[in-house]
This record gives structure tokens, sequence and C-alpha cells, in this order.
């Protein structure tokens, strides 16, 4: 991608961007989600976190909302990951480091294949 | 914690589980005085003297999940070990600001690291809350504030992959020259 050089020249070519998107690809319809405590910190979660968001940039992913939160409480499986994909059941990944960061967007995101090694058991 | 950006992630997080819905991050680097200052100050829900005064125990935590706390612990151990230290300023239902200082040349002072990195993930990750950076480095500065961006794209614009490569570059760019002769 070009460099964006001002918040003006970003307006412009969001707005034109959108124009050529389908009216129907709605932002929001998945989410991931990644466990930022001072244990996931520690563990990589910033590094898996910005893997997501060098992907979601390269490939051009207009359909995927990225959040933090704070520690989710299963400290042994940090990084953890949740991926939320439009009504399908909420999805736990442990040990998400950036290169299993980028095998759950494309796989599980882009290919709807869940990647169930990594899956937290319930 | 490798790099103190970590540390800065790891007391900004604090700062979202207290509500806070705006946190300013400013750093200055004084080489003529040889000192590196931290300081995030938040408008979450504070703490009482009490808790103030416990917070740096290692074994005392607001979480239920676990008996150990040591983000601020760790810190103000690393801080102190380059003739520094860490204090904190809390005031219920007003926020909290947490200082900590480092002398700049100490030989055990741990790099900064990747502060745009940090950044581009806690914008784009926490929406909800307006960030600012106030970094100065001796006479130069740089100051970054999300405020003008979400006012004009809206706040679910920060996933967009324009978005994220806009704001990777202002960071990265605004940071980086305040190293630069």
């Amino acid at each position: 991608m070009d460099k964006i050089k001002s918040l003006d020249d970003l307006k412009r070519m969001r707005e034109e961007a959108m124009k050529k998107r389908d009216a129907t690809t709605t932002s929001g319809k998945k989410q991931v989600v990644i466990g930022m405590g001072t244990v996931g910190i520690a563990a990589g979660a910033r590094e898996t976190l910005k893997a997501i968001l060098d992907l979601i940039e390269q490939e051009n992913l207009s359909d995927v909302v990225v959040r933090q939160t704070g520690n989710v409480g299963i400290d042994s499986w940090e990084p953890v990951v949740q991926v939320m994909v439009q009504d399908q059941p909420q999805v736990n990944y442990g040990k998400v480091t950036p290169e299993v960061a980028r095998r759950i967007i494309k796989e599980h995101l882009q290919g709807g294949k869940i990647v169930e090694e990594f899956v937290i058991p319930s | 914690m490798k790099e103190l950006a970590l540390h800065v992630l790891d007391i900004v997080n604090n700062s979202v589980s207290a509500n806070a819905k705006n946190i300013t991050i400013e750093i200055t680097e004084n080489t003529n005085d040889d000192y590196l200052t931290i300081e995030i100050s938040d408008d979450g829900s504070g703490m009482d003297a009490d808790t103030v005064s416990r917070i740096t125990d290692p074994f005392f935590t607001s979480r239920t999940t676990r008996r150990v706390g040591l983000g601020i612990p760790l810190l103000k151990a690393a801080a102190e070990a380059c003739n520094g230290g860490l204090s904190i300023q809390s005031t219920p239902g007003v926020g909290t600001r947490v200082k900590v200082d480092f002398q700049l040349s100490h030989i055990d002072r741990m790099p900064l690291g990747d502060l745009a990195g940090t950044m581009l993930g806690l914008v784009t990750g926490c929406p909800e809350i307006h960030w600012k950076l106030d970094y100065r480095v001796d006479e130069k500065e740089f100051h970054f504030d999300d405020e003008p961006l979400k006012r004009e794209l809206g706040m679910d614009s920060l996933s967009e992959p324009m978005v994220i490569s806009y704001l990777r570059g202002l960071l990265k760019d605004g940071i980086e020259d305040l190293h630069k002769n």
C-alpha cells in the first residue's frame, strides 16, 4: 500500500475504496480479541497483535475488527486470541504466536476452517 | 519484559481495566540531565490511599483469578536498578498518574523499544479510549492525539487496512524523527 501522508489523503482514498467495495460487506462481521494482561504481554501478545494488524494491512482485509482486552484468566495458554465470526460460537485459541495468528486469520477468518490444534480445550 | 514499551502497555491496560476514557502517555528523554521519565495519566476509577500503598507489593492484586500482580512491582524494580523510581498518585473517582524515571545512560536501563507498534495496537485495539502520546527528546517533540482521526472517520474505522497503514506511518515517522540529528 502506498504511504498515506495526511488525514485528508486517508479520507479521500478511503472514500474511493468504499465506493468500489460491495455495499453489503459491513465491518464487524469478524472480530479478533487479543488478551493483553501482564502475563499475555510477557508471553508475546503484543507481537501477536502486530502480526494480525500487519496481515490486515497487507491482505487489505476490510471485514475484520481487532480488539484488545485485559487478562482473560487462562495464563498457561497465553497469548490468547478469541475469534468471533458472525453467529458462530466463539473460538478461544491459546499459545498464539505471530505465526499461529497468521494461520488463524488465513484459515479460520478467510477460509472458514478452525485451526483445531490451537483451540483451548473447554 | 525486555522493553519499556511493554511496561507502558501493561500500565495502560490497568487504566483500561479501571474504565478510563482518556489515557495520556508522556515520555521525556533529557540527555543533558541524563534522565528518562515516563508518565501515564488516566481518568479511570482511581484508588484510595490504602490501595496505592499496597500496589507495589507483588502479592497484591485486584484480580480474582490469581494472587499476584507483577506489573507495577517489576517496573518499580527496573527503575530502582537504574537509579530511578516509581510513584503513583491517585484519587478515587478522578484518576491515576503513574510516573517512573530512570537514569537515561544507565547500563541496565532497558530500551524503550517499539513504542510506535505499541501505540498502534492500543489505538486500534481500544478505540473507545481517547489516546494521547507526548514524547520529548531534548528540544524535539512529537505529539499524537487520536481524536482528529476518530472525529473524521469514526471509531469503527480503526481496524481498516488504510487506517492502520496511516497510523503506522504517522507514529513510526514521528517517533523516529525525534532521534535524528
